[in-house]
C-alpha cells in the first residue's frame, strides 16, 4: 500500500491540468469547453491544497485561495454561460468554429 | 503736399467695387453691379482728373521746373534686409499719372458700354466685378513705386486678362485661348523674374528710385553690375533684356505675340480695355519705368528694344492686311502700335532733345488707347448689329450705323495719321525721333504707317462700304444699339479728334524738365502722303465690291498665304513644344517619374502588402488558436523561468 504523499496529488493535480487543457484546444462545443476551464481550475485547486498541507500545515493561506477561486469560479461560469448564450443567438450554435467573425 | 490719403482711393475704389460685385453681385445686386462699378470708376476717374491737375499744374515742379517724383503712401510689406523690401506704395510722376487717367479714362468708357453689349448676360455681375479688379491691378501696376510691386501687380494684370478671355467659358475656344494667354504671359514673366532678381541682386534694392539712381549714377553698385558678364554680355544687359522680354510677354511683340490674336475671344469690351488700350502697353510702361537705366547705362539693350519693337510693327501690320476676322485685323493693328511704342522708346535718348522719342512713345500710348479703344469699341457695335465676326458677312453699314461709322472713320483717321486727329502728332513725333536716331528704322516705320493705313481703310470700307446695304440684315431693325452703347463712342471719338493738340512734352518728357517740339511742316508731307497712299489704295480696292483685291492677292501667291496664316508662328510653336519638347523632354521626365519616382513608392506600398498577407493568419479569429498561442507562450516563460533559475 503506497502512502499517498505531495508527488501522488501532484500526478494527479497535473494530470486533470492538461486533461483541461487538451479538452479546451480540441473541444468545439464551447460550454464543454467551460468544463475543460473547470477541470484546470481544480488542477490548480488541488496544487495549493496539497502544498498547504505538506509544507506550510499551520497556515491556512493556501485554503483561502481555494476558496476564492471556487467562489470565482462559479461567478466566471455564469460570465460564460451568458456570453455562450448570446453568442448562440447570433450564430445559432455552441460550436466555437462557427464565432469567427472577429479577425482580419 | 498731394492729397496722398485721396490718391490711395484710387487703386482701391475699384477694389472695393470688386469685392462688392465678386461677393455679392450675382445673388444681390444683379444688374445693379454694372450701374455700381461704373459709379465707383466715375469717382475715382474723378481722383484721378483731380490728381493730374494738382500734379501737373500746382506742385508737380520743383523750384527749377522739373516734375519730381512724388512717393505719396509708402508701407513696407516684407523686408528681407535693411535696404531691400518689398514695398506697396503710390509713386506719382508724370508718366504713372497720365496712366492712371488713360486706364480710368478708358475703363470708364469700356464700363458704360458694357452696361448695353452685355445686357442680359448670365454671368452680368462676374462680368463687372473682373473688370473692376482689372481695374485695380492695372492702377496698382502703374502707380507701383517698387519693382517687386510692379511684377505682383502684373501678374494680377495677367489673371484678370485670363478670366475675361475666358468669360465665355462654354465656348472652347474661349477656353483655348484664355489658356494660351495666361502660359505665354506667364512664360515671359519668368524671363521678368529673373531679371528682377538680377537687377536686385546687383543693385540691393527693389525701390525703383533707388534702382535707377544706383544704376545710372557710377556707383559701386553700377561698377559690379557692369563688370560682371555671362557669355560675354554683361548681368545688367542681361537683366534688363529679361525685363523687356516680360514687357514683350505683356505687349505681344515678336516672338511673345501668339496670344493676343486669340484673346479676342472675350467680349469685344474687354478686348478694349485690356488688348488695346491698357494692359498690353503694360511692357512699353516697364521699359519707360526704367528708361533711365535702359537709356544712361545700357544702350545694347536698348538696342534689343528698337528691333524687337520696328520688326513686330512690320510683321503684325503686313498680317493685318490679310486676315478676314474684324478684331484679329484690330488685334494686329494694336500689335502694329505698339511696336511703334516700343521702337520709340528704344531710338529715344536721355534728357531734353534727345527725350524726344520717349516723350513720342508716351503721347502715342495716350492717343492710341483713344482711338483703339474707339475701334474696338466701335467693332463691338458691328459685331453687336451683325453677330458675326467675318468681314465677308458685313458691308453697306453706313446707313444702317451712322454714328458709328462716323466714329469709327474717325478713329481710322487718327490711327492712318491724318492731320488733324490725335495719331497724326503722335506718329509724327514718333517718326521724327527716328529719324534722327537711326534712318533705317525710319524707313522701316514710314512703310509700316502706309501699310498702317492701308488694312485700317481696307476694314472700314469692307464694314460700312463694299456691297450695297445688305437686305439680309433681318435683325436691322433693333437699331444701332442703346444709348450706353453709343455715349462712349462719341465720347471717345471727340478724344480721338482732340487730345492731339495736348503740348504733351510740357508734361510728360525723360527727364522732367519741359521739351517743346516743334512742328515742322516739311517734315510731316512725307508721312501724310505715304498715309494717304494707302488709304487710296484701300479705296480703290475695297470701295466697291470687285475682284482686284483677289486678283492682287492671288499674285501675290505664297506670301499673301504665309501672311493669311500668320506666318506659320502658331504652327512652329505647335511644332517646337509637341514634337520637340514634348518627345524630348515631356516623355522622358513622365517616363522617369512614373517609373523610378513613383515605382519607389510603389514598392515601399507592395512590400508591405506583401509582409501583412503573410502575417495576417495569425488573427484567424479562432477562439482555440489563440488558446494555443497563450498556452505555448507561458509554456516558453515557464521554460525560461526554470531554465534561468536553476542556476
Amino acid at each position: 500500500m503506497i502512502e499517498i504523499g505531495i508527488a501522488q496529488l501532484l500526478v494527479v493535480s497535473t494530470a486533470l491540468f492538461f486533461i483541461g487543457v487538451y479538452g479546451f484546444l480540441t473541444r468545439r462545443n464551447m460550454v464543454t469547453m467551460l468544463m475543460s476551464i473547470e477541470l484546470i481550475l481544480n488542477a490548480v485547486n488541488i496544487n495549493f491544497i496539497a502544498f498547504n498541507k505538506y509544507l506550510f500545515p499551520h497556515k491556512l493561506d493556501g485554503l483561502f485561495f481555494t476558496i476564492i477561486i471556487i467562489t470565482i469560479a462559479a461567478a466566471e461560469a455564469a460570465v460564460a454561460i451568458a456570453i455562450i448564450i448570446n453568442l448562440y443567438r447570433k450564430y445559432k450554435s455552441i460550436d466555437v468554429e462557427d464565432a469567427n467573425s472577429m479577425r482580419f | 503736399m498731394l492729397h496722398s490719403k485721396l490718391i490711395t482711393l484710387v487703386p482701391l475704389l475699384p477694389f472695393a467695387v470688386f469685392l462688392l460685385t465678386g461677393l455679392f453681385g450675382r445673388k444681390y445686386l444683379k444688374n445693379f453691379s454694372g450701374i455700381l462699378g461704373t459709379l465707383g470708376l466715375f469717382v475715382t476717374f474723378i481722383i484721378s482728373i483731380y490728381t493730374a491737375y494738382e500734379y501737373f499744374f500746382v506742385q508737380g515742379r520743383d523750384a527749377n521746373g522739373i516734375f519730381q517724383q512724388i512717393i505719396a503712401f509708402k508701407y513696407t510689406w516684407l523686408e528681407f534686409s535693411p535696404g531691400l523690401s518689398i514695398d506697396m506704395g503710390i509713386i506719382l510722376d508724370p508718366i504713372s499719372i497720365m496712366m492712371i487717367v488713360v486706364v480710368t479714362f478708358i475703363s470708364l468708357m469700356v464700363h458704360i458700354y458694357s452696361m448695353g453689349y452685355m445686357k442680359g448676360e448670365e454671368r452680368y455681375a462676374t462680368y463687372f466685378s473682373f473688370l473692376s479688379l482689372f481695374t485695380f491691378s492695372m492702377l496698382g501696376l502703374v502707380l507701383a513705386c517698387n519693382i517687386f510691386q510692379i511684377y505682383i501687380f502684373w501678374e494680377l494684370v495677367g489673371l484678370s486678362s485670363f478670366l475675361l478671355i475666358g468669360y465665355y467659358y462654354d465656348k472652347p475656344s474661349a477656353v483655348a485661348a484664355a489658356k494660351k494667354a495666361f502660359i505665354v504671359t506667364r512664360f515671359a514673366d519668368l524671363g521678368f523674374l529673373i531679371g528682377i532678381l538680377i537687377l536686385a541682386f546687383y543693385s540691393h534694392t527693389l525701390d525703383f528710385q533707388t534702382l535707377i539712381e544706383r544704376f545710372t549714377n557710377h556707383s559701386e553698385f553700377y561698377t559690379a553690375v557692369t563688370a560682371a558678364s555671362f557669355m560675354g554680355v554683361s548681368a545688367l544687359t542681361w537683366g534688363l533684356v529679361l525685363v523687356f522680354i516680360g514687357g514683350a510677354g505683356k505687349s505681344a511683340m515678336f516672338p511673345l505675340h501668339v496670344w493676343l490674336p486669340d484673346a479676342m475671344e472675350g467680349p469685344t469690351p474687354v478686348s478694349a480695355l485690356i488688348h488695346a488700350a491698357t494692359m498690353v502697353v503694360a511692357g512699353v510702361f516697364l521699359v519707360a519705368r526704367l528708361f533711365p537705366v535702359f537709356s544712361l547705362s545700357c544702350p545694347p539693350a536698348l538696342d534689343v528694344v528698337t528691333y524687337v519693337g520696328i520688326f513686330s510693327s512690320l510683321f503684325a501690320a503686313i498680317i493685318a492686311c490679310t486676315q478676314t476676322d474684324i478684331k484679329r485685323v484690330l488685334a494686329y493693328s494694336t500689335m502694329s502700335q505698339i511696336g511703334f511704342m516700343m521702337f520709340a522708346l528704344g531710338v529715344s535718348g536721355y534728357g531734353a532733345e534727345h527725350g524726344l522719342g520717349y516723350m513720342a512713345s508716351m503721347f502715342h500710348l495716350f492717343t492710341h488707347a483713344m482711338f483703339k479703344a474707339l475701334l474696338f469699341l466701335g467693332a463691338g457695335a458691328v459685331i453687336h448689329f451683325i453677330h458675326s465676326n467675318e468681314m465677308k458677312d458685313m458691308g453697306g453699314l453706313k446707313k444702317a450705323m451712322p454714328i458709328t461709322h462716323i466714329t469709327f472713320l474717325i478713329a481710322c483717321l487718327a490711327i492712318a495719321g491724318i492731320p488733324p486727329f490725335a495719331g497724326f502728332f503722335s506718329k509724327e513725333e514718333i517718326l521724327a525721333a527716328a529719324f534722327e536716331n537711326n534712318k533705317f528704322v525710319f524707313v522701316l516705320a514710314l512703310i509700316t504707317a502706309g501699310i498702317t493705313a492701308f488694312y485700317m481703310f481696307r476694314l472700314y470700307f469692307n464694314i460700312f462700304w463694299s456691297k450695297k446695304a445688305n437686305d439680309n440684315h433681318s435683325n436691322a431693325s433693333h437699331g444701332e444699339g442703346s444709348k450706353t452703347m453709343l455715349v462712349p463712342l462719341c465720347i471717345l471719338a471727340l478724344c480721338a479728334i482732340f487730345v492731339g493738340f495736348i503740348p504733351f512734352g510740357h508734361f510728360v518728357s525723360s527727364d522732367g524738365k519741359i521739351l517743346s517740339t516743334e512742328f515742322h511742316l516739311l517734315f510731316s508731307i512725307g508721312p501724310v502722303l505715304i498715309a494717304v497712299l494707302g488709304i487710296a489704295l484701300a479705296t480703290v480696292l475695297y470701295k466697291k465690291e470687285n475682284p482686284k483685291a483677289d486678283r492682287i492677292s492671288k499674285t501675290m501667291g505664297l506670301f499673301y498665304n504665309a501672311a493669311y496664316k500668320k506666318f506659320y508662328i502658331d504652327e512652329i510653336y505647335l511644332f517646337v513644344t509637341q514634337k520637340i519638347v514634348f518627345n524630348l523632354i515631356g516623355r522622358p521626365a513622365a517616363w522617369i517619374d512614373k517609373n523610378i519616382v513613383d515605382a519607389s513608392i510603389n514598392l515601399s506600398a507592395t512590400l508591405t502588402e506583401k509582409l501583412a498577407e503573410t502575417i495576417r493568419p495569425v488573427q484567424s479569429g479562432k477562439l482555440q488558436q489563440y488558446a494555443v498561442y497563450f498556452f505555448g507562450g507561458m509554456l516558453g516563460f515557464a521554460l525560461l523561468f526554470i531554465y534561468f533559475w536553476k542556476n
